[in-house]
């Protein structure tokens, strides 16, 4: 009976003591600067996060950046719309084309323009007021050079190809439901096809024997060729060579894998002030340096993925080790929202035969 | 009477809050919150929820079946037998159930095991083949040899003597041991995501699909209800089941494991090299693969992109610390409430605390999210993600304990209450050394749990610390070879930190605490 008298009293001391410590925090307008900025984030950034990542910002302004992870980019915006009333972070990065419409009907962020945006690079601009272009990624087929070079076939140049056997037996893509490139993929398909062919390739490709793995992982390090798998090529990144050059266990003079530009699709990741913020100025001077040539130039190195601002320059490796399609598919955020799950429904339909 | 009633009122405090505040209050939030307009508007599911509902029972019900047959042999090898190594036999069948799903998965579909049901359950049988063996042979290495014996001089065969003898008495622990893998396999994730192509999918992972890639919230809350359902079916069965079949017979505080002789030894090593060569096939896809190059040498070494590998072994070994002590703690309390009364109030009781291991983690995920800013915001601290395993491994250590407890004899704390001794006297004197063994069990469980739990916490914004799923995860999402050796090392580390855990664990059980 005492002890358990003496347990509630040291319980409710506890409680209360971590009531009061939380309530001494100072509420404060929108122009004050606070001690730190929180950003909510998609894990593989959150990931790249370290101490150097936002200290020029800490330097200039004094404010601490504190970074959250929270899982897929399908994940963070659905924990962003869920907390809309008492938002969990100040910023919101990682957003794509995907999900741009889901967060912006919901009304979870405030508008904010930039000073910076004139320096984006063209085609990644002119989206919604209420996000940042911060950069870019092409999912695009990667294929196993050796491979090639032995089979003595050409690289396919057009998504014509994969409607034939040869190449499609050695070929794996993902699923659109369950991974990022594979619904890109899914999407560049009808950006070249249009809704009316784009399913007559997918059953074409099936027939002549193309694989589905469940996600990038699989794709890449169980089917890939180059790691002991049975296709030759795979549905990843344009950044991919360059990674196979820099992540390599001997150096390596020219990348093992290279880009098919057919078929490539470009996914755009954006940044927004989450409308509850109390520090929707300190949060625009965030994003601007996450806009500023010196934040971008590490983009490449860190992410795997391009500057959105055009005066950032590229690390060697992204210029010799891999190419920039010229006109990688890419659909409008509203279009791919209003389609998205009937696209998904009718290739499931297709490739499983249900 | 009264006294009695009190302390069980005091006991059961703190896994009520606990379970309360950390799973009955969030998923109320979730789904309510998801039943309500919010999100997109339902599709037509109905033919397929069937579809998906069916595969996600037949494949448990399987799954548990042959987990339980793969495990027996090892099982009874491992609770009869004195040998050398013993110790370490049963650290290294602990390994699978720690690893990563995409470790596992990649190394499966490596040797060709893939888009098949077979490929499905046979990594179902791997993952958990450890539950049936640690929590089975719990209960049967401590069987008092007085009742074998005297069957068997009555003229019972072996065979005859294990059915009509050992069996019955470890039907408690086979119950516990296949409700837990019920639980695991029926809401399989990763595992059917990976091997099963795209030719199947269980209710988790179609909840997955509806909440966070169509966000759809009141389809994925009505799957989240149907998934709850089934699982608070089995649950309540296996309840009932275990209440019918549990009977108080005296457990020997020692062992009574023997030397193998004869025959037996034969088939004790048959058992248990045959077991150990099984699991070690995937494995050893991992650890060839792991020495390719100098990925070990490389995790020390600091990468622009993730940092120093082995970081991640610290944060891992912190969280899972305090997810053991929390786990540990609530999960021997609920279980001296679960056993202190029979009868409805402590079978919901008992069922409740196994519901998180049945519920999906996105639902989990993001109930957490929307519910725990209050009375203070918990969402994006550090101390969710320990709270978060602890969910996960409280079962654990409850279904480790519960048997136990359930065979003390009441005429044992009867005697001691009769000679004077107070209810808390009587728990120290009787009940802390028969439990304090199968808690350190469940302690054990609850820390390997913790250090591969990769779903809960995956859902929950989180400040960025590592752990080695985390890490292994990060380095597999990446292209290039040392990028895939470097996982494929740090798995390895991850198995042999598991071995090393589990081996310490099962030398210190034997400690100051039974003895007293």
């Amino acid at each position: 009976m005492r002890h358990t008298r003496s347990i509630l009293t040291i319980t409710l001391l506890a409680a209360a003591l971590t009531a009061c410590s939380n309530g001494t925090e100072t509420t404060s307008s929108a122009g004050a600067t606070p001690d730190k900025l929180t950003v909510i984030a998609h894990d593989s950034f959150a990931e790249g996060v370290d101490d150097s990542t936002f200290a020029a910002f800490t330097e200039q302004t004094g404010i601490q950046v504190d970074v959250l992870a929270a899982g897929d980019a399908g994940a963070l915006v659905n924990q962003a719309v869920l907390t809309k009333d008492n938002p969990l972070a100040d910023v919101l990065f990682g957003v794509d084309d995907t999900f741009l419409s889901r967060a912006l009907d919901q009304g979870i962020f405030t508008e904010y323009r930039s000073a910076d945006l004139d320096s984006v690079i063209e085609s990644l601009g002119g989206s919604d007021p209420h996000v940042t272009p911060i950069d870019y990624g092409d999912v695009c087929f990667n294929y196993d050079k050796g491979w090639f070079d032995t089979a003595q076939i050409p690289v396919p140049s057009d998504l014509e190809a994969f409607k034939t056997d040869v190449y499609a037996e050695h070929t794996t893509v993902e699923h659109p439901a369950t991974s990022s490139p594979g619904l890109a993929f899914m999407l560049a398909t009808i950006d070249t096809f249009g809704e009316d062919g784009w399913l007559d390739w997918w059953s074409a490709a099936r027939d002549a024997g193309i694989s589905v793995a469940a996600d990038w992982d699989t794709a890449y390090y169980a089917d890939f060729t180059r790691y002991g798998g049975n296709s030759s090529i795979v549905m990843s990144y344009a950044s991919s060579p360059p990674a196979e050059v820099i992540y390599a266990e001997e150096p390596l003079t020219q990348a093992p894998t290279g880009v098919i530009e057919a078929g490539c699709y470009r996914q755009v990741e954006y940044a927004g002030i989450l409308a509850g913020t109390e520090y929707p100025e300190a949060a625009g001077e965030l994003i601007d340096f996450m806009l500023s040539v010196e934040f971008q130039e590490g983009i490449p190195l860190t992410w795997f993925v391009f500057p959105a601002n055009a005066d950032a320059v590229l690390p060697q490796e992204f210029i010799d080790y891999t190419v920039i399609p010229d006109a990688p598919a890419r659909l409008d955020p509203s279009y791919i929202a209003e389609n998205r799950d009937r696209w998904i429904d009718e290739w499931i339909g297709v490739m499983e035969g249900s | 009477m009264r006294r009695i009633r009190w302390g069980w009122v005091a006991v059961s405090v703190v896994p009520v809050v606990f379970i309360g505040y950390f799973f009955a209050y969030p998923l109320f939030r979730i789904l309510t919150l998801g039943l309500s307009e919010m999100g997109a508007g339902s599709t037509g599911l109905q033919a397929r929820l069937f579809k998906v509902g069916w595969f996600t029972l037949w494949q448990a019900v399987l799954s548990t079946v042959l987990t339980l047959l793969v495990a027996a042999p090892l099982t009874w090898a491992v609770s009869s037998f004195d040998f050398k190594g013993r110790r370490l036999v049963m650290a290294l069948v602990t390994v699978p159930f720690v690893l990563p799903t995409v470790v596992v998965g990649t190394a499966f579909v490596a040797l060709g095991w893939r888009d098949s049901i077979g490929a499905i359950l046979a990594a179902h049988v791997f993952f958990n083949v450890a539950v049936v063996v640690r929590t089975v042979s719990t209960l049967w290495t401590r069987i008092d040899p007085g009742l074998e014996e005297a069957a068997r001089v009555l003229g019972a065969s072996g065979w005859t003597v294990f059915r009509h003898v050992t069996l019955p008495l470890l039907r408690p622990a086979i119950a516990a041991a296949s409700s837990i893998v019920f639980l695991f396999t029926f809401t399989s994730f990763g595992v059917v995501l990976i091997l099963g192509g795209f030719h199947y999918a269980t209710l988790e992972v179609e909840i997955y699909r509806q909440a966070v890639t169509l966000f759809d919230l009141p389809l994925a809350a009505s799957l989240a209800i149907v998934q709850l359902l089934g699982v608070t079916g089995a649950l309540y069965w296996y309840a009932r089941y275990q209440e019918k079949t549990a009977v108080a017979w005296t457990l020997e505080r020692g062992s009574n494991r023997r030397r193998a002789r004869g025959r037996a030894r034969y088939g004790m090593v048959a058992a248990v090299v045959g077991t150990l060569a099984a699991l070690a096939v995937p494995l050893s896809v991992l650890v060839s693969r792991s020495f390719d190059s100098d990925f070990y040498t490389r995790l020390f070494m600091a990468d622009p992109v993730v940092g120093v590998p082995v970081s991640s072994v610290w944060n891992s070994l912190t969280f899972a610390f305090v997810a053991m002590l929390l786990a540990t703690l609530v999960g021997v309390m609920a279980a001296t409430v679960i056993t202190g009364r029979s009868g409805q109030i402590s079978r919901w009781f008992d069922l409740t605390l196994m519901l998180p291991l049945g519920t999906s983690a996105v639902t989990i995920g993001f109930g957490f999210i929307v519910a725990l800013d209050w009375p203070f915001d918990l969402r994006a601290s550090a101390w969710l993600v320990p709270s978060a395993q602890a969910l996960v491994a409280v079962p654990f250590v409850v279904r480790a304990t519960v048997p136990t407890l359930r065979s003390i004899p009441s005429e044992e704390r009867e005697a001691a209450a009769v000679l004077g001794a107070s209810p808390f006297r009587v728990w120290r004197e009787i009940d802390l050394p028969m439990v304090s063994r199968a808690a350190m069990v469940g302690a054990g469980f609850a820390f390997v749990i913790s250090l591969g739990e990769f779903g809960a916490t995956s859902f929950v914004a989180r400040p960025n610390t590592a752990t080695i799923p985390i890490m292994i995860f990060r380095l597999l999402s990446r292209p290039g070879a040392v990028s895939f050796g470097m996982a494929m090392a740090m798995s390895v580390v991850l198995a042999l930190m598991t071995a090393g855990v589990v081996l310490a664990i099962d030398r210190a059980r034997f400690g100051e605490l039974g003895t007293f």
